[in-house]
């Protein structure tokens, strides 16, 4: 009897000493992992996941304790009612930090709910420019925002592509109209010149009106701001029109089905833009490729490296700052300053990625090509 | 001068399909008094029910000639509408003959969410690719108007269709038996007028129509979707009050008058406001005219002729 006790008082003291020398530390991953875009999800997980396996084989001290970092993940279903109710169950659950949502529909919800907890979190794919502006200061994002790819569209289309004259319209949705007004602003930096500024809805067919009208003006690019269902038909329309001015759009237009609705009117002269580099550009891009492809056996989706540098973000910044805790690790996350797989990882006062990048593709051969 | 004239030819191209579908409200306002709000939807199916079908033969029949392939779509896509019409006027309408007239606008309005729901489980929310099997390629321009060839069908082809039906409607005894019932259903039930039948070959000669005008709607812009048919129905059966609804010829002119309005408010807004108003007020021009009418010439246009049920 009393040597048992004795026993258990040694596991116990074995036990807590276990305890002090390493300290568990939870992130949270949040992205649908159901649905139609569960493909997309599971990939900003996996992203998360081999960061934070990485650096659990590295091996990590805090404030003299080996840290263990665990990633618990949950479905938001691209909801944004359901993305509030598993924001708040990883907080509940005493995540250090979150990597995510991947959309702007539910980050932005979201981000309040981790702002009130004094979470910061890092999303690796929600662009909307609101996210970053609604003055949380624990927020953040590793992929360019919509300013930043209206920027790049416009010197595109007046640097790269040399049109001097540009027709601008977009579908009047926050998205659409967004990025064809920062597209505006960018073109007309660049010194090309906006002969028309025209607007369609995104349920409109018929183009036919405001093309005509723009075909009067003899625009050398037609940029249009909205999504693949009214891109696709607008272009139609172009050829019918006899208009051969350069047709760019953004990512919303940047889509297989793009190419399915525009039929024969698309050729070498459509452009669209994505934000982030093509994997093969990004300057770790090959190796992430084939270790993520060794560690999770399938193939990188998007933004499985913008998730990788988002938790690295955050692990690197307690570090920084020997200590876990957010409060404390924050003023180091702000100032992060590292080369990860996408490039350099800094953010701007408000939280966005410096120098975020952003791709433009042509279309050659029946489908997208990064140019 | 060129803008002008390339404005014009949107404009009555637009307006042709628009004076089509606005055919199916009048008609079905002049002899019952009801505004088939489902109307637009038949479109839709008239469509959807013809990408379905050219789908199908592509697949079994790949060396079809597009003609053959059009035809036979059509040939499927209208029986399908008419049977759908008359379906719905015998479940939904026939019943609420007598009831306020509250009832079967709902009803009707009832009836355009079912449809759209049904097309959205067939076929789902995604946009469909709709085959262009009429050219759209433009024909050599004269004094810089482009055409093509699938625009000269649906005006040539509607204008076609309208003739037919005020032959039907003025000379023949199924017109005169319309036009009777359209006055009055009790003096024409006892003067020997099968006025359920008459109601019914109404509703199924709409539906043909409406399938007819899906079809050209569609091929023009080569998409579908199980939405489409909302916007052109409220388009023409705005179009049918501004022309005097119950009125045939006033459908027609209230359609072409409704598509050129559109292209040209749209094209010339901002010129004519000096810059307050632009192109995303393209689709309220409809709404204004219908404003307008209603509060200054509530019969519109042509006033109404066919019924005095207003």
């Amino acid at each position: 009897m009393k040597r048992s006790v004795v026993a258990l008082a040694v596991m116990g003291l074995g036990l807590s000493l276990a305890h002090a020398q390493e300290m568990a530390v939870r992130l949270g991953s949040v992205a649908p992992l159901t649905g139609t875009i569960s493909h997309l999800g599971k990939d900003n997980e996996n992203g998360a996941r081999l960061a934070i396996e990485d650096a659990n084989a590295k091996g990590v001290t805090i404030a003299g304790k080996k840290v263990r970092f665990e990633l618990l993940g949950e479905d938001d279903q691209a909801d944004p009612r359901t993305g509030t109710t598993v924001a708040q169950r990883l907080v509940d659950a005493d995540v250090k930090g979150v990597i995510g949502h991947l959309n702007s529909g539910t980050t932005i919800p979201a981000s309040r709910i981790y702002n009130q907890a004094g979470v910061p979190m890092v999303s690796p794919s929600a662009t909307n420019p609101t996210l970053t502006r609604q003055g949380y200061p624990g927020v953040f994002r590793t992929i360019a925002n919509d300013v930043q790819q209206g920027g790049m569209l416009g010197k595109f289309i007046v640097g790269s592509l040399g049109a001097k004259t540009v027709a601008i319209i977009d579908d009047r949705t926050a998205y659409g109209q967004g990025l064809a007004d920062e597209t505006d602003k960018a073109v007309k930096a660049a010194g090309g010149k906006v002969v028309a500024r025209e607007f369609t809805t995104d349920k409109a067919t018929d183009f036919n009106a405001i093309l005509t009208k723009i075909r009067g003006v003899k625009p050398d690019a037609i940029f249009f701001g909205g999504m693949d269902a009214q891109a696709g038909p607008m272009l139609r329309q172009l050829k019918q029109l006899g208009i051969d001015a350069k047709f760019v759009t953004g990512d919303g237009g940047c889509s297989p089905e793009m190419i399915k609705l525009a039929g024969d009117a698309i050729n070498a002269t459509t452009y669209c833009s994505m934000p982030g580099l093509a994997i093969d550009k990004m300057p770790g891009g090959p190796e992430f490729r084939t270790r993520y492809k060794a560690r999770f056996n399938t193939d990188v989706q998007i933004y499985s490296p913008y998730a990788y540098d988002a938790a690295t973000a955050i692990i690197r910044a307690m570090q920084a700052a020997d200590s876990a805790e957010p409060s404390k690790y924050l003023p180091a996350l702000k100032k992060s300053n590292f080369q990860g797989v996408i490039g350099t990882v800094a953010f701007d006062d408000k939280g966005d990625i410096k120098e975020g990048a952003v791709t433009m593709y042509q279309y050659r051969n029946g489908a997208w090509s990064p140019m | 001068m060129e803008i002008f004239l390339q404005q014009l030819v949107n404009g009555l191209v637009v307006g042709s399909v628009y004076a089509l579908v606005a055919l199916g409200y009048t008609m079905v306002y002049g002899i019952l008094g009801l505004i088939n709000f489902a109307h637009g939807d038949l479109v839709m199916v008239g469509a959807m029910t013809a990408l379905q079908t050219m789908l199908f033969l592509m697949g079994a029949a790949p060396g079809m000639s597009p003609l053959a392939m059009l035809t036979l779509s059509l040939a499927v896509a209208i029986p399908v509408c008419m049977l759908l019409g008359y379906t719905m006027e015998r479940l939904a309408y026939r019943r609420l003959r007598n009831a306020p007239r509250l009832a079967p606008l709902i009803t009707a309005i009832g009836m355009s969410f079912l449809l759209q729901t049904i097309a959205m489980i067939l076929w789902g929310r995604n946009y469909h690719t709709f085959p262009q099997l009429i050219s759209t390629v433009p024909l050599q321009p004269v004094a810089g108007v482009f055409v093509t060839p699938i625009q000269v069908t649906i005006v040539v082809g509607s204008a076609l269709i309208m003739a037919a039906l005020i032959v039907l409607v003025t000379k023949t005894r199924l017109g005169r038996a319309m036009r009777a019932t359209a006055e009055n259903h009790r003096v024409a039930a006892l003067m020997g007028v099968d006025t359920n039948l008459i109601i019914a070959l109404t509703f199924v000669i709409d539906a043909a129509l409406a399938a007819v005008a899906g079809v050209m709607y569609a091929s023009n812009y080569g998409i579908a979707h199980y939405g489409m048919g909302f916007m052109p129905g409220l388009k023409a059966f705005t179009a049918a009050v501004l022309g005097g609804i119950g009125n045939l010829g006033g459908a027609m002119l209230g359609g072409i008058v409704l598509g050129l309005v559109e292209s040209f408010g749209a094209g010339y807004i901002e010129h004519m406001t000096f810059g307050l108003l632009n192109s995303s007020y393209q689709d309220i021009f409809a709404f204004i005219i219908l404003g307008l009418v209603l509060i200054f010439r509530p019969t519109g246009l042509l006033g109404e002729r066919v019924s005095d049920r207003a």
